[in-house]
């Protein structure tokens, strides 16, 4: 097994990329308490998922850890060095593919470039982009519109602009969730075919057990009020992961687990 | 495998489905809908035309107020002719345009800056704001003589009410345009590191462009109104002076055949801004020809 958990407790263990200690977040002088003492993890070329119910914090935490609002308290640190504003080693992808329709799909792609070093930086980039936009399936669409792509294209070329930079940290927010489950399914695992390929370490915000479970090396479960990981569960599958892996034994396991620790919380 | 077909219905059954008839009929159409929009259009005209031809011909309105479709339709080509051969009309035609494009571009220059003001400083939005509404709220005609007071009689007090009027849908939708980038797409922007000046250039602009239109056309309409209004209250040798003349001496064809070409002029501004729109919001062309690919 070339799982994490298989890995646990051995030299070899691959080193922390991002890491959280204790991490708090109160809104309105302390009145809403959305993060509390949240601690965890995530390992070189690991992928973690977190649950929970809305308005358990999630998306609080993963604005956090792309250093868009700052916690009240705790240590957030990535490769190092603590996160106290936007990252170029970290690529962000939402629900929704925010792509603009007024640049072509190759210029979506290379706009974080653009942004960040300029026009000539992301001119000379193209050839990355290309070769991106052919990883994931979508060669020959460079020139095309983001009017002229499906939803699942939309969010694939939505990949291609998180990976143009070369991030080492993917913060993933509900990323297919407004895709139908056919393609979904088939998204998420070409999710796991790029991290492998890139050895990336991932964070997915989800609200689907299956995606959590099928996804994850670690899957956070979080209760709401105050929003804090209940228990963090080692996904002891082996990688790469396939869909029919569903129908085991273990799987279902997992599944039931976190669907347990989830009813509990939403009564707490 | 039983010698059974599948789902072999039984005998009567059958009999009685086998003898119905195919399962076919229409769907309600209204008649409307069949009529080409052009024939419907002209149904209409002819319909106008003719209560209008009747109501002056019976006698029952006195083509004082209300000249027949014939007697303004000659009007209509006489003020045309006048216009090509550069007689008494066109002088008048020209001071009224220049005031409806001085009064645009003075609206846009104005309009575009507050509208940056107000959409994208968190000040501009809670102290200008309030105060911008509450102008707009004001009669604006009310203003005319106040503007004849202070810019005098000739052709700036006109531009003045034109720009007066045309201004605040200018304001309006450019500060809305600013703040019509949802969510998600300020978070990716800012995740990208981008200054506010990128947000600005990159995202919040081309964003806005569409509401900055649509109060851009609001405004190149309001823009004629708000010139003649101040013609009429601020005198002057326009198109307004013209129907005032025209109304003073009960040549009500005259009147509509000035306004007929006022109109005209207000299509021109309408068109220009439309075809603007078309060139700079290409993406927002309805997508004719543009099938969605499938993945």
């Amino acid at each position: 097994m070339a799982s994490a958990t298989a890995m646990a407790g051995s030299s070899t263990r691959p080193k922390p990329v991002y890491q959280l200690a204790n991490v708090s977040k109160t809104y309105a002088d302390g009145e809403v308490r959305a993060l509390e003492g949240v601690s965890l993890t995530v390992r070189e070329g690991e992928f973690h998922s977190v649950i929970g119910s809305s308005g358990c914090g999630k998306s609080t935490l993963l604005k956090i850890m792309a250093g868009l609002t700052p916690p009240t308290k705790g240590r957030v640190v990535l490769s190092g060095t603590p996160v106290k504003g936007a990252r170029p080693d970290i690529g962000m992808m939402f629900q929704q593919a925010t792509l603009f329709p007024w640049r072509t799909t190759l210029q979506n792609i290379l706009l974080p470039i653009k942004i960040r070093e300029g026009k000539r930086a992301a001119f000379a980039a193209r050839e990355r982009a290309v070769a991106l936009l052919e990883l994931v399936g979508l060669k020959g669409f460079e020139d095309a519109y983001p009017a002229q792509l499906s939803g699942g294209m939309a969010q694939r070329a939505a990949i291609c602009r998180m990976l143009v930079t070369e991030p080492q940290m993917l913060l993933l927010d509900e990323p297919f969730s407004a895709l139908d489950e056919i393609t979904r399914d088939f998204m998420n695992m070409e999710l796991q075919r790029i991290c492998l390929e890139r050895s990336a370490s991932a964070f997915l915000v989800t609200h689907s057990i299956a995606e959590a479970v099928i996804l994850s090396d670690v899957v956070h479960v979080m209760s709401a009020r105050p929003g804090r990981i209940v228990r963090s569960i080692e996904i002891d599958l082996p990688r790469p992961r396939t869909l029919d892996m569903a129908t085991l034994p273990a799987f279902g396991a997992h599944v039931s687990e976190i669907r347990n620790l989830l009813d509990k919380g939403a009564f707490l | 495998m039983s010698e059974l077909s599948p789902a072999e219905p039984v005998l009567e059954e059958r009999t009685a489905f086998e003898e119905m008839e195919d399962t076919v009929w229409t769907e309600h159409v209204s008649l409307g809908s069949l009529v080409p929009r052009w024939i419907a259009m002209t149904i209409l005209l002819v319909f106008f035309l003719g209560v209008w031809q009747l109501v002056t011909s019976i006698g029952i309105v006195s083509p004082l107020i209300l000249p027949g479709p014939v007697a303004t339709f000659e009007d209509v080509l006489f003020v045309g002719q006048n216009l090509i051969s550069g007689g008494y009309t066109l002088p008048a035609f020209w001071v009224t345009a220049q005031e409806v494009i001085w009064g645009f571009v003075w609206a846009v220059v104005i309009g575009v800056t507050l509208g940056v003001i107000v959409g994208e400083t968190s000040i501009g939005e809670r102290a200008v704001m309030p105060y911008i509404v509450a102008i707009d709220t004001m009669p604006k005609l009310a203003f005319a003589p106040l503007f004849v007071a202070w810019l005098g009689f000739g052709i700036a007090s006109k531009v003045a009410l034109a720009a007066f009027i045309a201004v605040f849908p200018i304001v309006v939708s450019t500060a809305a345009g600013l703040h019509a980038a949802d969510e998600n797409a300020r978070m990716l922007f800012r995740s990208i590191g981008a200054s506010r000046w990128q947000t600005l250039i990159e995202l919040k602009i081309p964003t806005g462009l569409p509401h900055f239109f649509t109060g851009l056309k609001i405004a190149a309409i309001g823009v004629v109104s708000g010139a003649i209004a101040g013609e009429f209250l601020g005198g002057g040798r326009g198109f307004g002076e013209l129907i005032r003349v025209a109304a003073a001496q009960l040549d009500t064809s005259r009147v509509f055949s000035l306004i007929i070409y006022l109109s005209l002029l207000g299509l021109l501004m309408f068109g220009l801004v439309s075809w603007m729109q078309y060139k700079f919001v290409f993406w927002h062309r309805s997508s004719h020809g543009r099938a969605k690919a499938r993945s």
